[in-house]
């Protein structure tokens, strides 16, 4: 549903300004929300100043200095930092990304701007509600589904063209920067699958040893669920694994029409 | 529904809340139909778009015979019917997206069919009358 204003409990105020330590040469300010539900305050948007000299290369390396060094209270996802996990998902200078990928160089502003994923409920800090979107992912029932038992002690055999049909597809890692910067999800998330979960539904519908793709798309074929991709292509922009959910989306639009002609 | 959801007021399970009321099965033909419209509009579009132009400063006499040869007035009803059907699916998809009350968006949606369905006898009485 379509809010264009902030609640009054949800507007932001200005926050504290940690200075960097004397005698620092390369300082970079990083604005950040802060959120304590505990508090009952609105949110505010603090800054560190951090000395770049150091610090690592990335807007993660950042995150992790102040959290040691500054303020221990500063609260997000990390885990793998390398681009492999999704779990440092955020919003930096306006694009949902990941904190490990995000070299801090790429700003010229002079000052990082960094927010939660947008549009979802704020659990603390940079740490959102992602509930709604993991039931979503379940409700796809991202497993392979087979009635034909495998063959005795081998695996389900596949061409290399099939295998191929995968790439693009299985790289996901589920960090929902994709669906959190798609308008049509901030509006319909209740009921718009979103692309992230469309993209990981056709990762289904393409695998060549799956026999469910019938149901699949049946289950997809609703003018909330699917239909409310409207090609903006937000999530290709800013998926920091470079894929393409619209394309895939549009593969499912593709297959809704062939088995209806 | 669908506002109890946003709104956090039911206690249901996020899986009970996303699988919802289930797939409409449905949506499909809308979509292709608009894909459709649009393309048929494209060459229909340019060719009013040029006619119009070209009787531009005609005398009513000129522009009623050019209304009443038959290919002239094949292609203004398709134009009609076409336009009016591609601008009823359009809107019922803005509308879908952000009407957040059902009764407003089942409302708005029936309205916007009515008005389109009107407009477009409507139009293509108006051509039939001069060429029949």
């Amino acid at each position: 549903m379509a809010t264009f204003t902030l609640p009054k409990n949800s507007t932001i105020q200005p926050g504290k300004t940690h200075k960097a330590e004397a005698g620092a040469k390369n300082v970079k300010a990083f604005k950040i929300y802060r959120w304590d539900p505990d508090s009952g305050e609105n949110p505010r948007t603090d800054t560190y100043e951090i000395d770049l000299d150091k610090c690592g290369p990335m807007v993660l390396d950042a995150l992790i200095k102040i959290k040691n060094e500054v303020d221990t209270t500063l609260t997000f996802r990390r885990s793998c930092r390398e681009g492999i996990c999704g779990s440092c998902s955020m919003n930096i200078d306006g694009l949902n990304t990941l904190a490990c990928l995000k070299p801090i160089d790429d700003n010229v502003s002079g000052e990082v701007k960094i927010y939660p994923l947008p549009h979802l409920p704020v659990v603390k800090d940079l740490v959102p509600d992602l509930s709604q979107l993991y039931a979503q992912l379940r409700s796809v029932e991202p497993w392979l589904k087979s009635e034909t038992p495998p063959p005795p002690d081998a695996e389900r055999r596949q061409s290399k063209d099939e295998r191929a049909k995968l790439d693009g597809l299985w790289e996901c890692i589920l960090c929902f920067c994709c669906s959190t910067a798609c308008p049509s999800y901030w509006w319909n998330g209740d009921r718009f699958l979103g692309p992230a979960v469309l993209l990981q539904a056709y990762r289904w519908i393409a695998d060549s040893r799956d026999e469910a793709t019938g149901e699949r798309l049946d289950d997809l074929q609703d003018p909330f669920r699917l239909y409310r991709c409207h090609t903006i292509m937000n999530c290709a922009r800013t998926c920091p694994k470079g894929l393409n959910p619209a394309a895939a989306i549009g593969k499912i639009k593709q297959m809704m029409v062939e088995r209806e002609t | 529904m669908s506002n109890d959801y946003a709104n956090n007021t039911t206690m249901r399970s996020p899986l009970g809340r996303v699988r919802g009321l289930g797939s409409a099965k449905g949506g499909t033909h809308h979509w292709w139909m608009q894909r459709v419209s649009s393309m048929a509009l494209l060459p229909l579009t340019i060719w009013f778009a040029l006619s119009a132009a070209s009787l531009a400063g005609a005398s009513y006499e000129t522009t009623v015979a050019w209304i009443a040869r038959p290919w002239n007035a094949l292609l203004l009803l398709v134009t009609i019917g076409i336009s009016f059907q591609h601008t009823a699916s359009g809107l019922q998809v803005i509308i879908e997206d952000y009407a957040n009350q059902e009764w407003l968006k089942m409302g708005a949606i029936l309205a916007i069919k009515a008005i389109c369905v009107l407009a477009a006898l409507a139009s293509a009485l108006a051509v039939l009358r001069i060429a029949v």
